[in-house]
């Protein structure tokens, strides 16, 4: 690959950052310090980063319920987002939101939600502000395969196209929707094609290969820019972790229903793993760089969850703050 | 500059927007039929030529998706005006209505406010049956987050608008279409109305009539043929949430006696919302129990001779007035 070895590894760093920081969710939620839903973003982080490596700060991006990882990428505060998940006056959303809505306005992370395709058309939203204002900002609306369904989606993406607005619509395919595997909400046809049909450029891509979504995306987001989207992009990926939690362990009962041998799989395409793999293949002593990132991020890590515990949730004499404006 | 200018009550909400957009480069419009007369009467008139299509934005049927973008725009630090030209067909965008813009704030932690208009417009009568005619605000008063505005006149429609546009918060602006011929001395300058302000529209002290939008011209009616009987006070809410509790306190505690008239169905309505604060604010000045002047619990129908008993219009006022006063 043509990219210096700088770049790529900033991209670990920022999966690593991601990963590190997901994991360590792990224990608070089993042990009850965390009880918000939680939807980790393990495994999926390739998608996040890569895209994000792409945006410049006042650029916008919507997410969803599994939005940790579009936070942290698009610049969020890790203090903030943990403080936010342990629900603490000091979180990104002074503890009114969880983790299911993260924002930081002043790094262009406008918001995520858990209705599902719900802040789709926000994002599009956005990217109209954006053409009406002209100030040539990409939007990227990062949603799951279950918003497949739901029909804000087709409206979207139509609308989107016929005013050409500059929103990259980035579908995280993970082959389940909560519960369902893929194969039992949509017919057997790729995604893609929902966006074809509105004539959109569109285009699936492996989600485990940051320098792939890095790579694909840097051209699709300038389409944007030149006013001359929208785009859709198909990542195939997979969550290491539960739809909700770390293990879809409901009240002792194990939900997670999808195949050991599948799981595995997977987690030999795991999208730190293949970076990591390739930089050893190509540099000498590249090792000691990765241990490197990896304590400074542990630190990080460390940091993030001790201001969390440390910091108070907020007053109850301060319920309906935030109402209104 | 006329201080005088009549003005009509559509024309005057076209004024309000079009004095929004030329002060402030944010203000947009966008929603079904904004190009059409036929859909929204006059209070487009003249927008594209002046603004053109970026600003000025007809859509297709999509109200879901469309109604997000404007609350997404909004996010994004415009200020977006979204037209339902019929209110019925705004239940599609229940999601960003509800689910987003209500709660960013809120949800957010104060971190982006969601300075959006929905302006949703009913159409009652004409023996349009029951999915063209439905007046839907109590459904959107309930929800935290939101404030709902009802002007009953020209003067109130311009300067409400106004106010809903400039609000950082999201606004619902209910808008009757009965009232679109309906004039009023409307000045040309910009102005706003506060929200959370009632208006009272004529003073008296044997009962108070609290009402909002379309009925106030039948409550004018019903108090002009009452005039030579009884002294009533009649309250225009203007703002429906948040209701402006202090002025129908002060009445009610003067008058002691009360009809709210609600052109919305009688149950769970803003009628009902009313007598609950009138038991929890004014119970101990009250004579009598409060009456109810509504739309019985029944969708709308189509023939004119079954229309002429769903609405209810200034002969039912009086009525009622009557049952407490005679």
């Amino acid at each position: 690959m043509k990219y210096p070895k700088d770049l790529q590894l900033s991209l670990l760093k920022e999966m690593i950052r991601i990963r590190f920081c997901e994991e360590r969710f792990v224990d608070p939620i089993i042990n009850g310090e965390i009880k918000c839903p939680v939807h980790l973003y393990s495994g999926q982080e390739a998608i996040a980063v890569g895209i994000c490596k792409n945006l410049n700060k006042t650029d916008y991006v919507f997410g969803c319920h599994r939005s940790h990882g579009h936070f942290l990428a698009k610049g969020g505060s890790m203090k903030e987002l943990v403080s936010e998940v342990f629900c603490r006056e000091n979180g990104c959303s002074h503890g009114r939101g969880g983790s299911m809505h993260l924002i930081d306005p002043e790094n262009g992370f406008l918001g995520s939600a858990p209705i599902v395709g719900g802040t789709i058309s926000l994002a599009l939203g956005a990217a109209l502000a954006s053409k009406i204002r002209n100030d040539k900002r990409v939007v990227i609306s990062f949603f799951g395969d279950g918003a497949t369904g739901e029909g804000t989606l087709m409206e979207s993406l139509n609308f989107a196209a016929i005013k050409k607005l500059p929103i990259v619509f980035v579908c995280e395919n993970n082959f389940y929707s909560t519960h369902m595997p893929i194969k039992s909400i949509r017919v057997d046809a790729p995604i893609i094609h929902l966006a074809q049909a509105f004539n959109i450029e569109s285009v699936q891509i492996d989600g485990n290969n940051v320098l792939e979504v890095y790579e694909l995306t840097k051209r699709l987001i300038e389409i944007c820019r030149n006013d001359e989207g929208p785009v859709f992009i198909e990542t195939l990926t997979y969550r290491q972790r539960g739809h909700v939690g770390p293990d879809d362990n409901i009240q002792g009962q194990h939900t997670d229903i999808r195949p050991k041998e599948e799981i595995k799989n997977w987690i030999e395409k795991d999208p730190i793993m293949v970076l990591k793999k390739y930089l050893s293949e190509t540099y000498i002593d590249i090792d000691s760089e990765i241990i490197k990132i990896e304590n400074e991020v542990s630190k990080e890590v460390d940091e993030a969850f001790n201001y969390a515990i440390n910091s108070n949730k907020p007053k109850q004499e301060e319920l309906l703050r935030y109402v209104f404006k | 500059m006329s201080l005088n200018r009549k003005l009509k009550y559509s024309l005057a909400i076209n004024e309000a927007i079009n004095q929004a957009m030329e002060k402030d480069e944010s203000v947009f419009l966008i929603g079904q039929g904004v190009e059409s007369p036929w859909y929204v009467g006059n209070t487009c008139l003249g927008l594209i030529e002046k603004y053109g299509r970026e600003r000025v934005i007809d859509t297709p049927v999509s109200e879901n998706a469309i109604t997000g973008a404007a609350v997404g725009a909004a996010i994004a630090g415009m200020k977006p005006i979204i037209v339902h030209p019929r209110f019925d067909f705004l239940l599609y965008a229940c999601d960003p209505i509800i689910n987003e813009a209500a709660n960013w704030n809120y949800m957010n932690g104060g971190r982006l406010s969601v300075p959006v208009v929905f302006w949703p417009i009913i159409n009652r009568g004409g023996e349009q049956a029951a999915q063209h005619s439905q007046a839907l605000q109590a459904i959107f008063a309930h929800i935290p987050g939101l404030k709902i505005l009802a002007p009953s006149n020209a003067y109130d429609a311009k300067g409400l608008m106004i106010s809903s546009i400039f609000d950082p918060n999201p606004v619902i602006f209910v808008d009757d279409r009965w009232l679109y011929n309906t004039e009023e001395i409307v000045p040309e300058n910009f102005y706003d109305v506060p929200i959370g302000k009632a208006n009272i529209i004529s003073e008296g002290t044997d009962l108070t009539l609290i009402s909002y939008s379309f009925m106030i011209t039948q409550c004018k009616k019903a108090i002009e043929e009452l005039k030579n009987r009884y002294s009533i006070e009649l309250i225009d809410l203007r703002t429906i949430k948040p209701i402006d509790i202090e002025t129908i306190k002060k009445s009610v505690n003067k008058t002691g006696k009360v009809v709210v008239v609600d052109a919305t169905w009688k149950s769970f309505g803003v009628s009902s919302e009313i007598v609950a604060l009138i038991n929890d604010y004014c119970f101990s000045s009250l004579k009598t129990s409060v009456k109810r002047v509504t739309l019985p619990d029944c969708p709308a129908p189509a023939a004119s001779t079954l229309e002429e008993v769903y609405y209810p219009d200034y002969k039912n006022i009086i009525n009622t007035i009557n049952e407490i006063l005679l």
